[in-house]
């Protein structure tokens, strides 16, 4: 299959081939449904398979970017979205508490931007090469991460 | 020799060199719909930087709900806007229903979808009264509310609240459609079709409207796409996309409407959108109420579901009044989830305001923000 042709309406079937063929373990698509596609992608590659996704299958929009805490490190997800059939693809990045960096993809969809601003915020994953990583919803002078797990609100074990 | 010396003023007047200078409007201004701040740049009238500042009303509600019960996550679904309580309520049930996997009634699924109707038609009706208010025309605002009340009673009728109406339930609906709502929504929905007539002629006949809207906040489809605008906001720049229809949820499949969409990109365009909507939401709440009448009354509209929800993740999305909602459950097995994460679509819309205002007049930023239809409470959560 030519990896380099735009699809504007590529099948769940056809995304999960081009995907793998073109960036191979780094990319492991676990399920697909009716207009989902579910896949595991590997921290380093996350800005190339989002370049991909935007230029050749036409996914234009960004959904949300959201951060997970799973404890035993951060979850980033991402829903990307395609106009043209409304296909949602659903990407699952773990990142290592010790090293809580992942690249940006605010410059390939700026409505990621608020997104990335506010996982940061709020999980204290930073997205490498944002253009303006500040505090959005919370005040300035907090210094911790108000959702991750150690984070315990009031009456709460 | 007079007309002389006017042409010398206005050389003059051109040689003028202005500064730049920071204008802050918010976080309580006439033009702001709730609290949030918009730091312009303006050069004499004209802006060329815009910075939005929110983050006032953030309640931390993500955080609150791995606190609770599922059930007892559905009343605060509501609060998240009260404009469009109904539609959150109705994703966040939608969402625990993907995680058990299980599909509701057909019947609690027609009314959902005459519900999210209602709610869209009242949220849509709440702008346009705030559009009004923005461009001076208190008329409009009148008009608007008054209608809208027929609606809030509807709602009355359906669930016994008018603003945050807590009446979907995981698994179905709380109770079944009374025989009051159903006399009521018909006679509802022909009054609104003809009153929305003397709503819409009182704003096209109006210069101010037109030409305030006309020509205003313009975005190509590429650059709205890319900021990630949705619902009427982003139809109005010629992306033919809804996922009503296109993605569908509940019984929308089964329904016959259409999509306005309008290519100019302009504040015009946007409120033609949301009007042209409002009549197909009639129209599918005539279509649906038949089917609630066909299915009959004594069919089933709610399940019995199970308390825990077992380890999984569940995306759901649906089309808000603002465009598209989305939540993202974490479960881990237990009765509380374990992460509840709202996409709000006016959270990503103010996001874009830099590049909707950045060339136009001061004057022209009511307007042009008031078609975003903002909604603070959502935004911030």
């Amino acid at each position: 299959m030519d990896t380099n042709a735009v699809y504007q309406k590529p099948s769940e079937d056809e995304i999960k081939t081009l995907l793998s063929e073109k960036f191979g373990d780094s990319v492991q698509v676990t399920k697909t449904e009716t207009r989902r596609v579910y896949a595991i992608v590997k921290r380093e590659s996350i800005h190339k398979v989002c370049e991909y996704i935007h230029d050749n299958l036409t996914f234009e929009h960004i959904s949300t970017v959201i951060g997970v805490d799973m404890v035993s490190n951060m979850r980033v997800v991402y829903h990307i979205n395609n106009y043209f059939n409304g296909c949602v693809i659903e990407l699952t990045v773990d990142v290592p508490n010790e090293d809580l960096h992942i690249a940006s993809i605010s410059d390939i969809w700026v409505g990621g931007n608020w997104h990335e601003r506010e996982t940061w915020e709020l999980f204290g994953i930073f997205f490498d090469g944002h253009p303006k990583l500040e505090r959005l919803l919370t005040p300035d002078t907090y210094e911790f991460y108000p959702f991750r797990k150690s984070y315990k609100m009031r009456g709460q074990e | 020799m007079m007309e002389r010396d006017l042409m010398d003023i206005r050389a003059e007047t051109d040689e003028l060199t202005t500064d730049k200078m920071w204008v802050i409007m918010g976080p309580q201004h006439p033009f702001s719909h709730g609290l949030w701040t918009l730091k312009v740049e303006l050069d004499g009238e004209i802006i060329t930087d815009a910075e939005p500042i929110v983050g006032y009303l953030h309640r931390g509600w993500e955080k609150e709900c791995e606190n609770r019960p599922y059930a007892k996550i559905v009343p605060m679904a509501d609060r998240l806007c009260y404009a469009a309580s109904m539609t959150y309520s109705h994703l966040y049930c939608m969402t625990v229903e993907k995680a058990l996997d299980i599909e509701v009634p057909e019947k609690a699924q027609y009314i959902r979808v005459v519900s999210d109707e209602i709610c869209r038609i009242s949220s849509h009706l709440m702008w346009l009264a705030a559009v009004g208010t923005d461009l001076g025309n208190f008329t409009v605002f009148l008009w608007c509310m008054r209608e809208r009340e027929y609606w809030m009673d509807l709602f009355v009728r359906l669930c016994g609240a008018r603003m945050t109406t807590n009446y979907p339930r995981i698994g179905g609906v709380r109770n079944d459609i009374t025989d009051l709502f159903d006399r009521d929504v018909d006679r509802c929905t022909e009054h609104f079709e003809k009153s929305l007539w003397d709503i819409i002629t009182l704003i096209d006949d109006s210069s101010i409207f037109v030409s305030r809207m006309k020509g205003t906040g313009i975005l190509t489809r590429e650059q709205c796409v890319n900021l990630g605008i949705t619902g009427p906001a982003m139809r109005g720049n010629g992306v033919d996309f809804d996922i009503r229809r296109d993605d569908p949820y509940e019984t929308y499949g089964k329904i016959d409407f259409e999509v306005p969409v309008m290519n100019d990109g302009d504040s015009y365009s946007r409120y033609m959108v949301r009007v042209e909507e409002l009549f197909q939401s009639c129209r599918i709440i005539k279509q649906a109420m038949q089917k609630i009448r066909a299915i009959g009354k004594n069919a089933p509209y709610r399940l019995k579901v199970p308390t825990n929800v077992p380890a999984c993740t569940a995306m759901c999305r649906l089309e808000d009044p603002r465009g598209e909602s989305l939540m993202y459950l974490v479960a881990d097995g237990s009765g509380k989830p374990y992460r509840l994460k709202v996409r709000s679509p006016i959270f990503t819309n103010v996001s874009a305001s830099k590049p909707l205002v950045v060339g136009s007049r001061i004057a022209d930023v009511p307007a042009i923000m008031a078609m975003i239809d903002m909604c603070l409470g959502e935004t911030d959560r």
